[in-house]
């Protein structure tokens, strides 16, 4: 495949650059800085040390055995990032990006979150390497995501909730481009997923490689060959590029990203960017986004605060319309059954985020020859979700 | 070393040379289209142009204005709640200018914009009779065909310039510039504050090293005093949430506290 991004960050025709003229000279010295470090062996080495000792690298590859049976078809492999320190796949993007702010000399970090995963992860590196840090988080998100907020606080970050707007993750990122603009000279911006400005899409994604890297080696060891498919929820996508990326060039395998349908497609009430979605132009790149005719972005809805973003990743655009990837979509009452599978089958609690994966996979598997290989990313864990859950089955907490 | 870009002169470019030959500073002022309704801003434009504004900075409504402090938020989610989108946004200026010969600048982001089809955008602003549009993300690496379609209707495409900016971006974006350059004054969102930077001065000299344009200095602009400052080596001055603010507050007489307000920067400017 053609090396993608090009020179400025575009994907094809995605991607890009569109911020104000005050971010400019940050995001090119930004890209500046991670072109020079990612090649250095010190700054291989760090990161290398911290993934391993501190996330808790390599994550399992786990063949979920009950859950292949419940499914009846494909044999399911679970790749665990829910194992990671923090909870989530997030943490290993904030210890790439930290390490590099730390070289910039920065002294403040700031991120956006929505389900609260990639705040948690932001603070907890913030807190282990001694920055301020500040989490921009939509009023909506912050009630029903309570127990990260909590956490962010604990480890130090001042939590601001954001009130504009549709007051969930697009507004907290429109909040935190506010305050990089305001602050450029001291803050370093730590995104969340492979959105924004070039040279952020390119690097996260490569910091979420290793999910694929790791993987692929996994997976031959397990079952001597390469998988079949791939699945992994997308909002942003950082998780689903970590996993695909590696095996963009493996022909045979197939790939899916998995976007919230919320109630279904066609009652407009999702955040489905691409598989409902328009081109056009928000936080920094061009892109699939949820849209009405006159450009300006609608409101989205899914379960699952994580997912809940009208646009996706410059990368996963361009894979879309090349059909490298295909991508689908799961209801929220479809991930919630995915939830309630995993957790009874194997004694796993996934985050909502991931049980639209795992939701999928099982309907993928169905039709799938008994030989026949899925890995599924479990980007999280479900702890954070057991109030919105306990809401939907109508549990007392 | 300096670059000045050879076109046609518009009603922006006759505008400035005015001012000069008078030796008075031009003031631009902002207001939303459809800000709280279309037929009010319609009737600010002519108000704030009756107390001596030179040029209008007409805003374009988005859902999601990044570059933006709370007042121009709030003033922008006002027009989109009345309807206002950008085909109202051309109409409005159409209307306009049947009475006014003031230029007008539409000022936006790039999502509406592309999403309208950049030609028809382009076309749209040149019948509608607009002069100039300055899309605050759409830096001069991502603005190549929108610039083309605007340069082939003779309508400039304004860029901003930052107290961020290096020397190797002003001179990109001086070369690509027409109209007037926009500095922003402060590294930060608009919105009014009570000082300005003593570091503007030197940033806008640094600036008129390498362009012949007319630099206009905006972002957190709300006094006379202010305005007065901040001109003193550029040749204009953008005052947008100051007046925003006024509008509001729904006051009995918008137009006449608008209009008094804009006098009151008039005269800060040219008072000798």
């Amino acid at each position: 495949m053609k090396k993608t991004p090009d020179r400025l960050g575009h994907f094809g025709p995605y991607g890009g650059r569109y911020i104000s003229e005050t971010l400019m000279p940050a995001v090119m010295a930004l890209e500046d800085a991670y072109l020079k470090w990612k090649k250095a062996p010190e700054f291989r080495k760090e990161f290398e040390y911290y993934l391993s000792e501190y996330v808790g690298r390599p994550t399992p590859l786990y063949f979920a055995q009950r859950l292949t049976e419940l499914s009846g078809g494909a044999r399911i492999y679970l790749k665990r990032e829910d194992l990671c320190h923090t909870g989530a796949h997030k943490i290993n993007n904030t210890i790439g990006q930290i390490l590099l702010a730390k070289r910039m000399g920065k002294t403040r970090i700031i991120a956006e979150t929505g389900a609260g995963q990639h705040g948690v992860a932001t603070a907890t590196v913030a807190a282990m390497f001694g920055f301020e840090c500040e989490i921009y988080m939509g009023e909506d998100d912050i009630k029903r995501q309570s127990p990260n907020v909590f956490r962010m606080k604990l480890l130090g970050a001042k939590v601001t909730p954001v009130t504009s707007g549709s007051r969930t993750l697009k507004d907290a990122m429109n909040e935190a481009l506010r305050d990089w603009v305001t602050n450029v000279y001291s803050t370093f911006y730590i995104i969340g997923t492979v959105a924004g400005p070039h040279p952020y899409p390119m690097m996260v994604r490569d910091f979420q490689s290793r999910i694929g890297v790791e993987a692929r080696a996994q997976i031959k060891k397990a079952v001597g060959r390469l998988p079949d498919l791939l699945v992994a929820c997308v909002g942003g996508g950082s998780n689903a590029i970590g996993l695909f990326h590696p095996f963009l060039d493996d022909k045979k395998v197939k790939m899916t990203g998995v976007e919230a349908g919320g109630h279904g497609l066609s009652t407009g009430m999702h955040a489905a960017s691409i598989s409902g979605g328009t081109v056009g132009v928000l936080h920094g790149n061009k892109t699939y986004l949820l849209q009405d005719r006159f450009g300006q972005i609608t409101d989205t809805h899914s379960i699952s605060a994580g997912l809940d973003y009208p646009g996706v990743g410059p990368e996963h655009a361009y894979l879309h319309d090349t059909g490298r990837v295909e991508y689908a979509t799961i209801t929220d009452k479809e991930a919630l059954h995915g939830f309630n599978a995993l957790t009874l089958s194997e004694g796993i609690i996934p985050a909502l985020e991931s049980s639209h994966a795992v939701a999928y996979a099982m309907k993928a598997a169905k039709g799938l020859k008994k030989n026949s290989v899925i890995i599924v990313s479990l980007s999280g864990r479900g702890d954070k979700d057991l109030a919105t859950v306990s809401k939907a089955f109508n549990y007392e907490l | 070393m300096k670059q000045s870009n050879q076109k046609e002169t518009n009603r922006i470019t006759r505008t400035f040379e005015g001012l000069r030959e008078r030796g008075e500073k031009a003031l631009i002022t902002f207001i939303t289209a459809g800000d709280p309704d279309l037929h009010t801003t319609r009737e600010l434009i002519f108000a704030i142009e009756r107390a001596g504004a030179d040029i209008i900075e007409l805003g374009i409504p988005f859902s999601d204005p990044m570059a933006d402090g709370p007042t121009i938020q709030a003033s922008s989610e006002r027009a989109i709640r009345a309807g206002t989108h950008l085909t109202d946004v051309l109409a409005l200026v159409k209307e306009v200018r049947k009475k006014s010969e003031i230029p007008i600048v539409l000022f936006g982001y790039y999502n509406p914009v592309f999403k309208f089809g950049l030609k028809r955008f382009a076309r749209g602003v040149k019948a509608a009779g607009a002069d100039g549009v300055l899309i605050v993300d759409l830096p001069a690496e991502e603005a190549g065909e929108l610039k083309d379609e605007l340069d082939r209707e003779g309508v400039d495409l304004i860029f901003l310039l930052t107290p961020t900016s290096t020397e190797e971006r002003i001179r990109l974006i001086s070369g690509k510039a027409s109209g007037f350059i926009y500095y922003i004054s402060v590294t930060g969102v608009t919105g009014a504050r009570k000082g300005l930077s003593g570091k503007v001065h030197g940033y806008v000299k640094r600036v008129k090293r390498f362009t012949d344009l007319p630099v206009g200095v905006g972002f957190g602009i709300s006094s006379p005093a202010q305005a007065k400052e901040a001109c003193r080596h550029a040749d204009g001055v953008i005052v947008g949430s100051a007046i925003v603010n006024l509008i509001a507050k729904r006051g009995p007489d918008i137009l006449k506290e608008v209009g008094a307000f804009v006098s009151g920067l008039k005269r800060g400017i040219t008072h000798k």
